[in-house]
C-alpha cells in the first residue's frame, strides 16, 4: 500500500492535519484510528465549552467532531477504523493491524503523529493503601459513564482539580452520585474558574486546596480514603488527616503524550514537553513525520490542538509537494524566566506563512506580569497580561512584520515579574 | 471421593496439582479465591533464586536447589516466560565483601553452581548503571526471572488438562477427620478425601488447626514493591542484590521477564494475613534504598506499586511434613525461595505419598506440555498476517500499551482456569499491565469477559470476589420515547 | 448596598466580577452594577447570575440500536439553574431509536420553558457487521 500521508490517530488533531492536507492539494491520504469510531476522547467530552475559538460559539465534544467528521467525508477522506498501528520507521513505512486488513505496511511520504495522550495513574502519583477496585483515572470513568452508561459509583472523592476532574464532579452529580470532596495538591486549580463555580460551587462540592489522598482503603472495593492537607514541599502534614467514607477515587492528576511509536521511529523526545521536537512547521527531528496535538503538548483547549494540527497538516502537504524549505540553521526557542517549555522548539522562518505562534506554559502562578519575546536578547515583543497560571496554555503571535525582522540565533519567551502569587 | 484435596491454589498449590495429575489420583484443588494465583504468588519478586543464601542443610537449601535444576524444563513445558539472566549480591566495603565470601562458600556447600566473585571493574563492565560505589559482586549464573503468577497459572491449568479438579471461590471453613480420611467444608462444598495437603500461604496455621495442635505459627511479613515502565527494562541486565549487613537488608532491582524492571521489598511485620497495602513509608523506603544500587534510575517513571505477603514461621525454614493427624501434609511457611523451591516441593511431596500409595499406578494419559500461548506481537510479521487469516479477532488491538489482541484474551478465558476477572486476563496476557494501567482498555475486557462468559457486564470484578467495579447503569428508570 | 463576587462562567477565561445591587429608599433593588468584566457579555452575566442564573445542562439520553447505549444531548439554550436536576428527571426517562443526527430535537419545549433538548451527536444504526471500516 502507498500514501502520500498517513495520519495517525482520527482524533481532533488527526481530523484538522488530514483536512487541511487535501485542502492544501495532497489527494492521497489515509487515517488510521485505533477506536471503533473517529473523533477520539471528543466523544467522550459531552459537556460544552470547545469551539469558542474556532467556530465563535460554544459546542459540546462531540459536535466539535462531528464538524471534523462531516468535513472528512465530505473531502472522502479515506480512514480505517479498529486499526492499531504498531511501528513506524523512519523511512516512513507504517505497519498496522485490524480485521479486515490483517497486518498490511503502508509506504508514506509523510506521517503525522497524532495519537494523543494518556492520562497518569493511580501508580504514577504513588498513593498508597490497598489495590481495591474503584479507583478510576477521570477520563475512563468518564468513558464508562458518558459513552457506556455505566456508573462506576455512589459515593466518590475525586484527586486532582484539572478540567476533567471538575467536569466529572458534576456529571457524577447529575447522574446521582454524592461527589464529597475535590482534592488539590497545588494551592491552586488546575482547571479553568468557570468550572469551578458551574461544576463544583453549583453543587457546593468542596475543593480542597494544599490536600492530597495519604490513603486508600477497603479490601475489596475502596471503603475509604484518608486525605491530608500538605507543606510547601507537598508533603502530607501529621494531624491534618480526614476520613472520608466512599466507594470511588477518581484520578485527574495530569496527562501524558503518547510516543511509543514516536521513539520507534526515532522522533527526538522533549523531556519537558514528554512529546517530539518538533519546528514551525510541527515536523519533528525527522523529516517528513510530522506531529501534532496532544502528542506533542498536552492542551487544555481543543481549538489549539486544532490550530496546530492545521499547521501540521498544511505543512506536510507542503513537505510532499518538496516546497517546505530545510535550513540548517533553524533560530532555537528558550523558555526562560517563569516560563516552563515553548513548542515549537525550532523556527526556521522561511517556512512561515503568515504568522509564527509560540505557544507555551508558565512554572506558577501570575499576576500582573509581562510576557516578553526576545531575539538574541534583543526585545522584540511584550505583553500586559493580569492573571497567568499553569493549568492555561498561553500564545503569542508574531506578526509578518517582526518576523522579518528576526535573526538566526535564539528566540525567547520570558516573564516580566512585578508580583508572584502563591 | 477425592484421593487428594489441595488447599490453597498458588505456585506451590499448583505446582503438587500438577505433580499428582501424573498419577491415577483423583484430586480437587481449592482456593478461597475467584482465581488461582491470588495471594503471595501474585506479589512477589518473581526471582528463580540461586540457592547461596539459604543455611546448609535445611529445607530451604535443598528445595531451592533441586527447584532451580526444574525451572527450565518446566517453563520450557508449560510455555511460561523464564530468563536466566543471573543475579549480583553487590558489596560496597569491605565487610559486604566479607559476607559476598561467606555466601560463596554457603552455596557452594549448597550445591550452587557456578558462583564467582567479580571485581569492580568485572561488574561495571557488565551492569554500568550500578552505582559507582560499588566494589565487587557474588554473581551467581543459574539465578533467573519468572512471571511468577503466569507460571501458577499454567500449572493449574495444565494440571485441570490432566484431570485435576479445580474449586475456586470455596473457603475452607472446617476439616473434620473422618474415618476414611477428611470431611473439609469449603464454601458451599462438602469434600471427601484420603489426603489432604495444605498449602494455604498466609492461612496455613489456621487449616492446620482445624485437625491438629497448633505447632506452628504463620507470620505475615508484608513486602512493597514499584513496578516500572517498559523503557525502564533494559536498565540492568541482571538481578542485583545488597549484600546483607548490621544496617539491614537492601531492596533487590532487577528486570522483569515482561521487560519492565521491579524495585523492592521491604519488609514489616508480623501483619494480619489480609493486611496488605503499601504504606507512604514503605514507597520512600524504596526510593532511598534502591537509590543507593542504582542512583541514575529514573523512579518517576513507576506505574505501578503492590504489596505482597510471605508465610514467615519463627525457625525460618519450610515445613512440609505429615502433620501428627496421618495423611494430612503441611505445606506450610513458604516464604522466599518458595517460588523457586515450588517444583522441588511438589516432588517431595509426591515422594511422601507414594510412601504411601505403594499400588500407585501413573496416569498414562498425562500430557506435560499446555497449549502453547500465542504472543501476536513477539510474532514475526508473516505471523501476524497468517494468525489474523485464521482468527481475525488477532487484528483487533484491545491493550494499547501491550498491544494485546482480542484473540488472545478470548484464549484466556476459555483455557481450564481461565480469566474471569479483569486482573485475571492482566496476570495472564498482560491486557491493562502497561503504562496506562488498563485506563483504555479495562471497558473493553470487560466487554469482552462478559460477552465470552455470557454474564452481564455489571458482574464483572476487577479482582476479588467483591471488587466490583461497575455501581449500575445511568438513568435508572426509563420511559420509551417515539 | 451590597457586593457579591463572582467569576464570570461565559468563556475560559473567568473574569472575577463584582456586582453591587442597588436599592431604592424603600429597600427595593433599582439595578446592578458590574465591575471586573472585560466584555459586555460578562456584564449580562452578571447581572442574570444575580436576578436568574441559567445554567447548559449536558447529559446522555439511553439510545437504541446504535453502537453505543447512550447518545449526549444538550439543552438548546441555558435552562434556570434551580431546574438543573429537573431537567435530568426528564432526560433519564427518555430511550430514543438510531438514527439520530446532530441537533434532532429529542424532547421539545421540555418543562414549559420553550427550550428543547437536542441531541448533541450523530449516531447511525448499528449494522449487523460492525467490522473495521474501510473507507
Amino acid at each position: 500500500m502507498n500514501y502520500d500521508l498517513v495520519i495517525i490517530g482520527g482524533g481532533p488533531a488527526g481530523l484538522a492535519a488530514a483536512i487541511e492536507a487535501r485542502e492544501n492539494g495532497v489527494e492521497s491520504i489515509l487515517v488510521l484510528e485505533r477506536d471503533r469510531e473517529l473523533g477520539g476522547i471528543l466523544q467522550q467530552c459531552i459537556h460544552n465549552g470547545f469551539g469558542l475559538h474556532r467556530f465563535k460559539e460554544e459546542l459540546t465534544g462531540p459536535e466539535y467532531a462531528e464538524r471534523f467528521i462531516m468535513k472528512l467525508h465530505e473531502l472522502s477522506i479515506a480512514f480505517k477504523l479498529d486499526t492499531m498501528v504498531l511501528d513506524i520507521t523512519e523511512e516512513k513505512l507504517v505497519s498496522a493491524v485490524n480485521t479486515v486488513d490483517g497486518f498490511f505496511q503502508i509506504q508514506a511520504k509523510a506521517v503525522v503523529l497524532a495519537m494523543g495522550c494518556l492520562e497518569r495513574t493511580r501508580g504514577a502519583i504513588n498513593i498508597p493503601g490497598t489495590r481495591a477496585a474503584g479507583v478510576y483515572t477521570a477520563g475512563t470513568a468518564q468513558r464508562f459513564v458518558n459513552m457506556e452508561g455505566y456508573m462506576v459509583g455512589k459515593d466518590v472523592v475525586i484527586v486532582g482539580s484539572g478540567d476533567i476532574g471538575l467536569v466529572m464532579a458534576r456529571r457524577m452529580t447529575l447522574e446521582g452520585a454524592n461527589v464529597h470532596a475535590v482534592v488539590e495538591l497545588m494551592p491552586y486549580s488546575g482547571g479553568l474558574a468557570r468550572n469551578i463555580v458551574q461544576c463544583l460551587n453549583d453543587f457546593d462540592i468542596p475543593l480542597l486546596l494544599s490536600h492530597t489522598v495519604t490513603e486508600v482503603r477497603g479490601e475489596s472495593r475502596v471503603e475509604e480514603v484518608v486525605i491530608a492537607k500538605v507543606d510547601e514541599q507537598n508533603r502530607p502534614i501529621e494531624g491534618t488527616e480526614q476520613v472520608i467514607t466512599c466507594d470511588t477515587l477518581l484520578l485527574s492528576v495530569g496527562l501524558i503524550p503518547e510516543n511509543e511509536l514516536s521513539k520507534k521511529a526515532s522522533v527526538e523526545i522533549n523531556p519537558l514537553t514528554g512529546g517530539p521536537v518538533v519546528n514551525e512547521s510541527m515536523e519533528t527531528s525527522v523529516p517528513g513525520i510530522f506531529a501534532c496535538g496532544n502528542v506533542v503538548h498536552v492542551h487544555d483547549l481543543v481549538d489549539w490542538v486544532t490550530e496546530e494540527s492545521c499547521r501540521a497538516g498544511k505543512h506536510a502537504a507542503l513537505y510532499i509537494q518538496d516546497k517546505l524549505v530545510k535550513n540548517d540553521d533553524p533560530m532555537v526557542t528558550k523558555a526562560e524566566n517563569g516560563v516552563r517549555y515553548i513548542v515549537p522548539h525550532h523556527v526556521q522562518t522561511d517556512n512561515l506563512v503568515d504568522k509564527l505562534t509560540l505557544m507555551f506554559r508558565v512554572d506558577s502562578v501570575y499576576e500582573n506580569v509581562r510576557i516578553v519575546i526576545k531575539n538574541n536578547e534583543e526585545k522584540i515583543k511584550s505583553i500586559k497580561k493580569r492573571h497567568l497560571v499553569p493549568a492555561e496554555m498561553e500564545s503569542v503571535h508574531l506578526k509578518t512584520r517582526d518576523i522579518e525582522k528576526l535573526q538566526a540565533g535564539t528566540l525567547s519567551v520570558s516573564l516580566e515579574l512585578e508580583e508572584v502569587v502563591q | 471421593m477425592y484421593d487428594v484435596t489441595i488447599i490453597g491454589a498458588g505456585v506451590v498449590g499448583t505446582a503438587i496439582a500438577r505433580e499428582l495429575a501424573k498419577y491415577d489420583l483423583k484430586t480437587v484443588l481449592v482456593d478461597k479465591e475467584n482465581d488461582v494465583s491470588n495471594g503471595t504468588t501474585k506479589a512477589n519478586s518473581a526471582i528463580v533464586h540461586a540457592g547461596f543464601d539459604c543455611k546448609p542443610n535445611t529445607e530451604k537449601a535443598k528445595m531451592n536447589v533441586r527447584g532451580n535444576e526444574m525451572y527450565e524444563q518446566m517453563c520450557k513445558d508449560l510455555d511460561v516466560p523464564f530468563k536466566k539472566i543471573g543475579s549480583f549480591v553487590v558489596a560496597f566495603d569491605e565487610d559486604d565483601l566479607t559476607t559476598l565470601d561467606k555466601l560463596k562458600k554457603q552455596g557452594e556447600i549448597n550445591g550452587v553452581p557456578g558462583l564467582k566473585i567479580l571485581s569492580k571493574e568485572e561488574v561495571e563492565k557488565r551492569e554500568p548503571n550500578l552505582s559507582k560505589d560499588v566494589i565487587g559482586a557474588l554473581y551467581a549464573p543459574s539465578a533467573g526471572i519468572v512471571g511468577s503468577y503466569e507460571l501458577a497459572i499454567a500449572l493449574a491449568e495444565n494440571a485441570a488438562d490432566n484431570g485435576v479438579n479445580i474449586l475456586l471461590n470455596s473457603p475452607v471453613t472446617n476439616i473434620d477427620k473422618t474415618a476414611e480420611g477428611f470431611q473439609i467444608t469449603a464454601g458451599k462444598e462438602t469434600l471427601v478425601s484420603h489426603f489432604v495437603i495444605n498449602c494455604a500461604g498466609v492461612y496455613a496455621d489456621k487449616i492446620n488447626n482445624f485437625v491438629n495442635k497448633p505447632t506452628f505459627e504463620i507470620l505475615p511479613f508484608i513486602g512493597e514493591y514499584n513496578l516500572f515502565d517498559k523503557s525502564t527494562g533494559d536498565f540492568l541486565n541482571t538481578i542485583v542484590f545488597q549484600a546483607p549487613s548490621s544496617k539491614g537488608k537492601g531492596v533487590v532491582s532487577l528486570p522483569t521477564v515482561e521487560g519492565n524492571f521491579l524495585i523492592g521489598p521491604t519488609s514489616e511485620g508480623p501483619k494480619q494475613p489480609n493486611d496488605l497495602k503499601t504504606s507512604r513509608n514503605g514507597l520512600q523506603e524504596l526510593r532511598e534504598k534502591g537509590a543507593k544500587v542504582v542512583p541514575n534510575f529514573p523512579f518517576h517513571k513507576v506505574i505501578t506499586s503492590f504489596a505482597g505477603l510471605r508465610a514467615k514461621v519463627a525457625h525460618n525454614d519450610f515445613i512440609i511434613e505429615e502433620s501428627e493427624t496421618a495423611n494430612f501434609i503441611n505445606v506450610a511457611a513458604i516464604d522466599s525461595p518458595g517460588l523457586t523451591a515450588a517444583p522441588a516441593i511438589a516432588e517431595k511431596v509426591m515422594e511422601m505419598l507414594k510412601d504411601k500409595l505403594v499400588d500407585l499406578q501413573a496416569n498414562m494419559t498425562f500430557v506435560p506440555t499446555r497449549r502453547p500461548v500465542t504472543r501476536f506481537m513477539e510474532s514475526s510479521n508473516e505471523m501476524k498476517a497468517e494468525l489474523i487469516g485464521k482468527d481475525h479477532r488477532y487484528g483487533r488491538v484491545i491493550c494499547r500499551c501491550e498491544n494485546i489482541t482480542e484473540a488472545e484474551i478470548v484464549d484466556m478465558i476459555h483455557r481450564h482456569a481461565g480469566a474471569t476477572t479483569v486482573d485475571g486476563v492482566k496476570r495472564r496476557i498482560r491486557a491493562g499491565a502497561g503504562r496506562c494501567q488498563g485506563g483504555f482498555c479495562a471497558p473493553r475486557v470487560m466487554e469482552i469477559l462478559a460477552r465470552e462468559r455470557n454474564v452481564d457486564v455489571l458482574s464483572i470484578v476487577k479482582d476479588k470476589q467483591d471488587s466490583y467495579i461497575l455501581t449500575g447503569e445511568t438513568k435508572a428508570t426509563t420511559v420509551e420515547f417515539v | 448596598m451590597s457586593v457579591t463576587e463572582l467569576i464570570c462562567i461565559t468563556c475560559p477565561i473567568g473574569c472575577h466580577l463584582e456586582v453591587e445591587k442597588v436599592i431604592n429608599d424603600d429597600n427595593e433593588t433599582v439595578s446592578y452594577i458590574v465591575r471586573g468584566n472585560t466584555c459586555k457579555r460578562g456584564e449580562k452575566y452578571g447581572i442574570e447570575e444575580m436576578t436568574a442564573p441559567t445554567r447548559m445542562v449536558t447529559s446522555t439520553v439511553k439510545v437504541d440500536g446504535a453502537h453505543l447505549s447512550r447518545i449526549p444531548v444538550k439543552t438548546s439554550k441555558p435552562i434556570p439553574k434551580e431546574s438543573i436536576f429537573e431537567c435530568m428527571k426528564v432526560i433519564n426517562d427518555v430511550k430514543i431509536h438510531a438514527p439520530v443526527t446532530c441537533g434532532d430535537v429529542i424532547i421539545e419545549n421540555f418543562l414549559g420553558l420553550d427550550i428543547n433538548i437536542i441531541a448533541s451527536r450523530s449516531m447511525k444504526k448499528r449494522t449487523k457487521v460492525t467490522e473495521t471500516v474501510n473507507v
